[in-house]
C-alpha cells in the first residue's frame, strides 16, 4: 500500500486512462511509484512544481527537446533514453557541463504502463550516466487516438566552465574538422526496425550521453571553437549549419569518414545516403590546426570516442559550400538535403 | 560489401582516368548521353567528371522515371488520391514530384489522403488483401526495371481475385526515349550513349541495335558503380576513335543479349504499347509506353475510376527538353537556382536526386564560376 491509500500499480498489465492526468489520487500514485521512485533526488523530492536550485557561477546553457520516436524501443535505446541524451548532449554541445533536466512527459490513454516502467527507468540509469539530475517533471494524459503512446520532452541546463568558447559561428580557415565515430548507426537502426529489415548483425543505435566526452575533450583542447551533435540530418546538415554560421566552406575527406560497414550495407539497400543519416551519440568538433593532434588523441583516449578521426578541413569560401573529395578521388558538394530523404526506386 | 568496394577503388579509378585520357584524340571532344538516372547519380556523387579528361563531356539523359512523369499525370494521382478516398500506393520518389500549383502527393497527404510510400508493389497487394472494403491503387511508375513486378502483381490479382486493387500505368520505355532523343539524328550533338544497367538487365542488348544500325551512335551498357561509368567511356572513346557504332556490354556481370525473357513474356502479356505517350520535357513520345492489356482491364485504375484535373501545363521558361536532347547545360537555364531548385522544382530535371539538374545542383554547383547562393 503506498501512501495514497491505493493498492500498488499493476505495472505488469495495468494501463494509462485518463484519470492519470486528472490532478486526483491516480495522478499522484503514478508519480510517487514510478517517477520519484526511478529519478529519486533532493530537489525532486520536494515534491514540489519547482525546484529549488542553487544559483552557480558563471555562464549557464540551457535547451529543450522534444521526443517523438517510433518505435519507442530500438536496438541499442529507447525513447527515454534518447530524451535524457537529446538534451544532455545538446548543453554539452555548448561546453556545458549538464546538471539539472526536467522531464514532460504526454501520455496516450491505454498506454501500457510496463512500458512507462522500462523508459523511465532506462531515462533514470541514462542520467545517472551522464551526471544529470532530473528535478522537476509534468505529466498529461491524451485520449486515445491523439498520441503516438508517449512524447517526451526534457529541458536541461548546464555550466560552461571558465575559458571556454564554443560556438557555430567561431569556425576558421584553416581550422580541422573531427568526428567522434561512426556516422549513421542510429538512423539505420531506426529504419531497419522501421521497415522490417534485417541485416544479417543487428545494427544498434549510438544513443549515448557525450557529457564526459567533451570534459575530457575541453580539458585536453580548451581552444576547441565548435562543437556540434550531428542529429537529424546527420553529418551532411550539421556541416552545412556551421558553414553558414561561421561564413566559411568546408571540405571533407570521404575516405575519412568513419562508417560501419552493416551501416554502408543497409544505406546501400535503402539507398541512403550516410552523410544524411541521424546520430544520436556523435559529435563533431572544430579547432585550430596546431590543436587537431591533442583533441583527436582525447577523442580516441575516451571509451565514447575511440573511433575519432579527423575529417576534413575549413576553407575560406563566401559561398560557404560544404564539398568533400569523393573516395573515388573526385569531389562532389554536401549539400543541405531537399525535404526528407526517401529511398531511390531503382 | 566487397563486391561493391572494388567498383569504387581510387586506385582503379586513376588508371582508367589515364588510360581515357591517354586514347583521347587531340583537338576532338567527346560528348556523351548517360540515358539512366542512376548513372548520373553514380557521375554526381562520386565526382567521376573531375577523373574525365575535359574533352569529354557527360550529357545527362531523361532515364529518371519521377523527373519524366508529366504534370498532368502527378495531378491524376492526387486527384485519385483525394476524389476517390482510396488508398494509394507508390514509389517513395513521387512523393515530392510537383503537379499543377505546386501541389503534390506529399500535400495530399499532409491534408489527409490515405497514400502509401512502398518498396515493392507486392506490399499493395497486402494492403488490399487487409483492406477489403477499401479501393487500394498502386500508382506505377518507372523503366522496364519496375514493369515486371508490376505485370507480376496484376497476374497475382487476378488469381486472388482481389477486386479492390488496381494499377494506374505510367510504366514507359527506354528505347522509344532515346529514338526521341536523336529525332532525325541529323544535329544532335551526341557522340554515344552509356546505356542503362538495371533496365538492361530486363531488355537485354539487343533493343539499342537500332542505335547503332540507323544511327551510327554507339552504345556501351554500364553498371551503375562509378568504375562502370568509366570503363564504358573508355570504350565509348575507342569506338568513336575508331569510327566504330557498336553494342558493347560492360555490364556482362548481369546484362545478356537476349536479357531476361520471362520477365519480357511477363510484359508481353500482360502490356500493350500506347499509341503515345507525354513525357515532361520531351512532349508527346510515340509508342513510348505501356497500358494494360485488355485481358487485366478489370484491375486498370484508369478504367475504374474517373477523375477531373484541370488542363496541366508545363513552365514555360524551363529549359529541360534542350538539357534532356544535350543541347543546353543546366546553368543555361534561365530559372536554375533562382526559382528553380531541389526544394522548389520548376522542371522535370530538378524533380529527383537524378534529375540533370538536381544533379548538378546537388553535387557540382561548386564548380560555377558565377556565384550562386548557397
Amino acid at each position: 500500500m503506498s501512501r495514497t491509500g491505493r493498492r500498488a500499480l499493476d505495472l505488469s498489465r495495468g494501463q494509462i486512462d485518463m484519470s492519470h492526468g486528472a490532478g486526483g489520487r491516480a495522478m499522484a500514485q503514478l508519480i510517487e511509484e514510478l517517477f520519484f521512485g526511478a529519478f529519486d533526488n533532493p530537489a525532486l523530492n520536494r515534491e514540489h512544481d519547482a525546484a529549488l536550485l542553487a544559483r552557480p557561477e558563471g555562464r549557464i546553457v540551457m535547451s529543450t527537446d522534444s521526443f517523438v520516436v517510433s518505435p519507442l524501443f530500438f536496438p541499442g535505446g529507447d525513447i527515454g533514453k534518447l530524451a535524457v541524451c537529446g538534451t544532455v548532449n545538446d548543453l554539452a554541445m555548448g561546453g556545458g557541463v549538464p546538471k539539472y533536466l526536467t522531464a514532460g512527459f504526454i501520455l496516450e490513454e491505454g498506454f501500457p504502463l510496463a512500458d512507462l516502467q522500462r523508459i523511465v527507468e532506462s531515462m533514470a540509469k541514462t542520467a545517472q550516466e551522464a551526471g544529470v539530475a532530473i528535478v522537476s517533471g509534468d505529466t498529461k494524459v491524451v485520449e486515445k487516438g491523439h498520441g503516438d503512446g508517449i512524447y517526451i520532452n526534457t529541458a536541461g541546463v548546464g555550466l560552461v566552465p571558465e575559458g571556454i568558447e564554443i560556438g557555430g559561428e567561431r569556425a576558421r580557415p584553416g581550422d580541422v574538422v573531427l568526428i567522434s565515430g561512426p556516422v549513421g548507426d542510429h538512423g539505420v537502426a531506426i529504419m531497419s526496425k522501421r521497415e522490417n529489415l534485417s541485416f544479417g548483425s543487428e545494427i544498434e543505435s549510438d544513443c549515448q550521453p557525450l557529457a564526459d566526452l567533451v570534459a575530457a575533450m575541453l580539458a585536453a583542447v580548451p581552444e576547441t571553437r565548435v562543437l556540434r551533435d550531428p542529429t537529424r540530418g546527420g553529418l551532411g546538415a550539421t556541416m552545412n549549419e556551421i558553414a553558414q554560421q561561421s561564413g566559411v566552406g568546408i571540405e571533407l575527406d570521404e575516405a575519412a569518414i568513419p562508417l560501419r560497414r552493416e551501416v554502408k550495407s543497409a544505406c546501400e539497400l535503402l539507398g541512403l545516403d550516410p552523410l544524411y543519416v541521424a546520430n544520436e551519440g556523435k559529435l563533431i568538433a572544430i579547432c585550430p590546426e596546431d590543436k587537431a593532434a591533442a583533441l583527436l588523441s582525447a577523442m580516441q583516449a575516451h571509451p565514447r570516442g575511440r573511433d575519432a578521426a579527423a575529417i576534413g578541413r575549413v576553407l575560406e569560401d563566401d559561398r560557404r559550400f560544404v564539398r568533400m573529395v569523393t573516395g573515388l578521388g573526385g569531389t562532389r558538394m554536401v549539400d543541405w538535403m531537399a525535404g526528407e530523404q526517401l529511398p531511390r526506386i531503382c | 560489401m566487397k563486391y561493391i568496394e572494388e567498383f569504387r577503388d581510387p586506385a582503379l579509378a586513376k588508371t582508367l582516368a589515364r588510360a581515357i585520357a591517354a586514347e583521347v584524340a587531340p583537338g576532338r571532344s567527346y560528348r556523351f548521353m548517360e540515358f539512366c538516372g542512376g548513372h548520373t547519380h553514380a557521375i554526381a556523387r562520386y565526382g567521376v567528371e573531375d577523373l574525365l579528361p575535359p574533352a569529354v563531356e557527360m550529357i545527362h539523359g531523361p532515364g529518371c522515371p519521377v523527373c519524366v512523369l508529366p504534370v498532368g499525370r502527378v495531378d491524376v494521382a492526387v486527384a485519385l488520391a483525394t476524389q476517390h478516398d482510396v488508398i494509394l500506393c507508390t514509389y517513395a520518389d513521387l512523393m515530392r514530384v510537383p503537379g499543377s500549383k505546386f501541389d503534390s502527393l506529399m500535400k495530399a497527404k499532409a491534408r489527409g489522403a490515405d497514400i502509401r510510400m512502398i518498396y515493392s508493389v507486392m506490399d499493395a497487394l497486402r494492403i488490399a488483401e487487409e483492406n477489403p472494403g477499401r479501393q487500394v491503387v498502386f500508382f506505377a511508375i518507372g523503366f522496364e526495371t519496375t514493369t515486371p513486378p508490376t505485370a507480376l502483381a496484376l497476374k497475382q490479382a487476378t488469381a486472388k481475385g482481389l477486386r479492390n486493387f488496381s494499377v494506374h500505368c505510367n510504366h514507359v520505355l527506354t528505347p522509344a526515349a532515346m529514338r526521341a532523343i536523336l529525332g532525325d539524328g541529323e544535329k544532335v550533338p551526341l557522340d554515344g550513349f552509356v546505356g542503362p544497367a538495371h533496365v538492361s538487365t530486363v531488355i537485354g542488348t539487343q533493343p539499342y541495335e537500332e542505335f547503332t544500325r540507323d544511327y551510327a551512335k554507339p552504345v556501351v551498357i554500364a553498371g551503375f558503380e562509378p568504375l562502370d561509368v568509366m570503363q564504358a567511356v573508355l570504350q565509348l572513346v575507342r569506338q568513336v576513335n575508331d569510327g566504330r557504332a557498336e553494342v558493347e556490354n560492360e555490364y556482362s556481370r548481369a546484362v545478356t543479349p537476349e536479357g531476361n525473357t520471362r520477365a519480357i513474356a511477363l510484359m508481353d502479356e500482360v502490356f500493350d504499347l500506347r499509341d503515345s505517350f507525354e513525357w515532361r520535357g520531351l512532349g508527346e513520345v510515340p509508342h513510348s509506353a505501356l497500358k494494360i492489356a485488355d485481358a487485366y482491364a478489370d484491375f486498370d485504375a484508369e478504367k475504374r475510376f474517373s477523375v477531373k484535373t484541370e488542363p496541366a501545363r508545363e513552365n514555360k521558361a524551363c529549359e529541360c527538353g534542350a538539357i534532356l536532347r544535350g543541347e543546353k547545360t543546366p546553368e543555361d537555364c534561365g530559372i536554375f537556382g533562382d526559382p528553380c531548385t531541389p526544394e522548389n522544382p520548376l522542371g522535370a530535371c530538378m524533380v529527383s536526386s537524378e534529375g540533370a539538374c538536381a544533379a548538378h545542383w546537388t553535387y557540382g554547383r561548386f564548380r560555377e564560376k558565377k556565384a550562386v547562393p548557397a
